[in-house]
């Protein structure tokens, strides 16, 4: 009988749909690989409340204003399920927010869009968060299990979180003429960033083999994207909102709805630093940083002490 | 659970956060965060873990107290286990007239 190596018993592993745990041996690129992609998607949580967090001071009723606060509180703590399960590959919190900050790891572009209107709020819960739903819902089953679990949480709240978008369109789009000219004004800006979320095509993504192969990433960028116009195109409907693409137009033969070209360099100097708030979120966010560490800082101190003072109590 | 971390040197410690969902039910591992002490442990658990009443009985533990078991020694751990089917009711055969045991 041969001994299976390492790599064999992981790949068996693999193949047999079980689930990868963090003491379990694994290659260093799935573990980098899984690094970037799960911090990636934590730190996209954390920076994907400033677009919104714009909006509560000034939401139009005391319900909008619940909804959203409980909305950006959810993004807080999805960030926060992924951070603790990015942390169990052997990475630090401490590190993962220096790569945030310092611009060596990315966050979803879309976040570097500016939410100019009360419309946009609707737009982000029904593009941004349907699209990253789409984007998601196969992660459930990914190989990685403390990925696999945090992503079956964010995914049970995360549908609210498009419903109470598509309602505040719903609302714009039945309101008066100014109302569904706001509406439809966000749709046209926010259609194609979301599109851009799932990524670049997939003839421009070569990794793409290797982590389905791993089962860290279940559908191609195409895929996922194809699935989304089909899904929204029927909503836009019921919206009575028109396409922002004015060549969507539905394929017989191939059951799914064609579209226009994305603006892939828009996309590129997007993610390269030069949209139009990226340097906007990132000072924000280390603005927040730096200035809650005395607030870090007195908390420890505090519990330090008290725990000495407990353990004096104890030895006297 | 983690192992081998490259603690941060001002961070908070690591938490392990068990919930009890309902009364009758085990506590049972839900995720981790980071507080300064047990008490913060518990208030953070509650509203990163419990924000849609998931929860009735929260504890916590600091990871660094969890001692695990080896996977690569599982093997030799549960070998003891492995030959023993006469544990399981199925492996006994009744006779057809005996419906209900």
């Amino acid at each position: 009988m041969t001994v299976p190596t390492f790599q064999e018993h992981f790949d068996s592993l693999i193949d047999r749909e079980v689930t990868i745990e963090p003491k379990d041996w694994m290659p260093d690129d799935y573990r980098k690989t899984l690094i970037r992609q799960i911090s990636q998607h934590a730190h996209s949580e954390i920076i994907g409340m400033l677009p919104e967090g714009n909006w509560i001071t000034r939401a139009p009723t005391l319900r909008r204003k619940a909804v959203l606060l409980a909305k950006v509180q959810d993004e807080a703590g999805h960030g926060l399920y992924l951070y603790s399960a990015a942390e169990t590959l052997g990475v630090s919190r401490d590190e993962l927010y220096e790569q945030l900050h310092s611009g060596k790891a990315k966050y979803s572009s879309i976040f570097n869009y500016p939410t100019t209107s009360w419309a946009d709020i609707g737009a982000i819960g029904w593009l941004v968060d349907g699209a990253a739903i789409m984007n998601q819902v196969p992660l459930c089953r990914t190989s990685y299990g403390p990925y696999a679990r945090a992503m079956v949480r964010v995914c049970k709240e995360e549908s609210f979180h498009q419903r109470q978008g598509f309602e505040i369109m719903l609302t714009l789009a039945k309101g008066t003429e100014v109302q569904k000219k706001m509406a439809q004004d966000a749709f046209n800006r926010w259609w194609w960033p979301s599109l851009m979320m799932f990524g670049p095509p997939d003839a421009e993504s070569p990794n793409t083999a290797q982590s389905v192969r791993w089962r860290i990433k279940r559908l191609t960028n195409d895929e996922l994207r194809q699935k989304f116009i089909d899904v929204t195109v029927e909503q836009a409907k019921v919206l009575g909102l028109d396409m922002p693409d004015k060549d969507i137009k539905w394929n017989e033969e191939r059951g799914h709805y064609d579209s226009g070209p994305i603006n892939w360099e828009e996309f590129k100097n997007v993610v390269k630093g030069n949209g139009p708030c990226n340097k906007q979120r990132l000072d924000t966010r280390k603005k927040a940083w730096a200035e809650g560490e005395w607030v870090r800082d007195a908390a420890m101190a505090h519990a330090d002490k008290r725990k000495a003072r407990q353990q004096a109590a104890k030895a006297a | 659970m983690t192992k081998d971390i490259k603690a941060g040197k001002n961070e908070w410690p690591l938490w392990e956060v068990f919930i009890r969902s309902k009364a009758g039910l085990d506590h049972k591992h839900a995720g981790s965060l980071h507080a300064a002490d047990a008490e913060m442990a518990i208030e953070n658990a509650r509203d990163v873990y419990t924000r849609r009443m998931e929860g009735v009985s929260i504890w916590v533990v600091e990871s660094k107290n969890i001692i695990a078991s080896d996977p690569g020694e599982s093997e030799s751990l549960y070998e003891p286990a492995n030959d023993k089917i006469y544990r399981h009711p199925t492996f006994y055969n009744l006779p057809e007239e005996v419906k209900y045991m």
